[in-house]
């Protein structure tokens, strides 16, 4: 990998990411996740919905900014132009995957932060958003587009995405519930083939014309009842 | 192809569509009822059941039915009792059910059928397409069991799809596997069900095993999760009284 895409998978990049837990604080403050064991089982969950929807919709993003610009012929003949609404489509297809609104908030504050970050790498960077995309445009969708711009492929924006999705409630559980830092990176390097194959099966499933649309139960409940919490260190 | 043990169980294909139209005086009449093969459907007090004929689905079993609801028109799809999903044969593949339903403009589609039970070694697979015109309203309420009494679950995978006009209104896939039982999707909960509910508002709530979310098109989802299908039931309804209308 490019050390440049290195840059958006790392969590020092200041983008706002050490902000959020991925639902991780609600789950550790009910006791669902208080150990390596049910981390695990949490990270490995979080990772095949969220991650996998998240990875798509990274894939598509990333695909749709390296498609030329312009007008796609009539027919669909030869759909490898940019639409002028394809934005606004992807736009739409993440609002369809997340019913929570605190998770559309946590998504669309945290794509703010990474359009900002981005801007700032890539002076001609753009993302014609409708203005109507309330609170900033999706997480995932800001991350595909950089990796375009970054000059990597969707399959390069699925695995950042998927990987965010493991390490960034990892990083909360180990403030949170004092884990040893040590137990929970072994924790996530046994997931490290796991993230692959999601980014790959995201990925595969762009290439077909899908986008994964796999849901969490618990962690759409987690998201509002952290929107609800009265003290809280984390924004979701 | 070389010759070898007896061919797999093929399953059954049934092709099942059901047609309600907007008659005179503003009644709905059920203009199209098609059942095949499994796929039985009754009309009775006002609503379309789906009576299944037979066990199942069966691995190999590959089942479609298709509603069509009219301008105007008012239709209500039922189960007779829960569906029990099972394996089929060794080598029979995975069982598929996809429903395809139309709602023109100002119609009402209401589908609230009975739980599924997704029993040990089941591969199931049901997806809904659901496309709503201008006007039109859709309830539908989607019940999963973890298997029967003291068995694990096979593989299910239900996806939901809704589109109103052009804009995609919610896409939502549940997975019972080897994740499901993670804390971030269903934990220990047995049964995991969710209503969707078009046109309609509510305040964003969540208690354990339960959340109403309204989305950011026009409608509100209640998700919730239970130890049994009753509760389950009942966590759904508590949901629903927090929407309005």
């Amino acid at each position: 990998m490019d050390a440049v895409l290195l840059l958006l998978a790392d969590s020092r990049l200041p983008a706002g990411g050490h902000a959020h837990s991925g639902g991780l604080e609600t789950a550790a403050a009910t006791g669902v996740v208080h150990d390596l064991a049910t981390l695990t089982a949490f990270l490995r969950g979080r990772l095949a919905t969220a991650g996998l929807v998240t990875a798509g919709l990274a894939a598509a993003a990333c695909a749709h900014a390296r498609e030329p610009a312009g007008n796609a012929p009539p027919g669909g003949a030869a759909p490898r132009a940019r639409t002028p609404d394809g934005w606004e489509r992807l736009d739409a297809e993440a609002d369809a995957r997340t019913p929570s609104p605190a998770q559309r908030r946590a998504s669309r504050a945290q794509g703010r932060a990474l359009l900002r970050v981005a801007r700032g790498l890539w002076p001609g960077f753009v993302l014609d958003l409708p203005a109507g995309a309330a609170g900033g445009p999706h997480h995932p969708i800001v991350l595909g587009a950089a990796v375009a711009a970054a000059g990597g492929v969707p399959v390069r924006a699925a695995q950042i995405a998927a990987y965010g999705a493991v390490t960034v409630p990892a990083s909360a559980a180990i403030r949170l519930l004092g884990l040893d830092p040590l137990g929970v990176y072994r924790v996530l390097a046994g997931l490290a083939a796991r993230v692959d194959a999601v980014a790959a099966e995201a990925a595969a499933s762009v290439r077909a014309g899908g986008l994964p649309a796999a849901s969490a139960p618990a962690l759409d409940v987690f998201a509002e009842l952290h929107d609800r919490a009265g003290t809280r260190l984390f924004e979701s | 192809m070389t010759s070898g043990p007896a061919a797999p169980y093929a399953g059954l294909r049934a092709r099942a569509a059901v047609r309600a139209e907007r008659g005179p005086g503003g009644r709905t009449r059920i203009t199209r009822l098609r059942s095949d093969g499994p796929l039985a459907l009754r009309e009775s007090g006002g609503a379309v059941y789906v009576v299944g004929a037979g066990a199942g689905p069966l691995g190999g079993d590959d089942l479609e039915l298709s509603v069509e609801v009219g301008p105007g028109a008012r239709l209500s799809v039922r189960s007779a009792a829960a569906t029990l999903v099972l394996p089929g044969r060794e080598g029979a593949g995975a069982s598929r059910l996809a429903v395809r339903a139309h709602v023109a403009a100002g119609g009402r589609l209401v589908v609230t059928p009975e739980p599924v039970i997704a029993a040990a070694g089941c591969d199931h697979h049901a997806t809904a397409e659901v496309t709503l015109d201008e006007g039109a309203e859709l309830v539908w309420r989607e019940e999963i069991v973890l298997g029967r009494h003291g068995e694990p679950p096979g593989r299910y995978t239900g996806r939901l799809d809704v589109t109103a006009g052009a804009t995609p209104l919610l896409r939502h896939e549940l997975r019972i596997g080897e994740d499901a039982t993670s804390g971030a999707v269903l934990g220990d909960a047995r049964a995991a069900g969710t209503l969707l509910i078009t046109g309609a508002d509510a305040e964003p709530y969540a208690e354990e095993g339960l959340a109403v979310l309204p989305l950011a098109g026009p409608g509100v989802l209640v998700t919730a999760m239970a130890a049994d299908a009753v509760r389950l039931r009942e966590r759904l309804t508590a949901g629903r009284r927090r929407v309005t209308p």
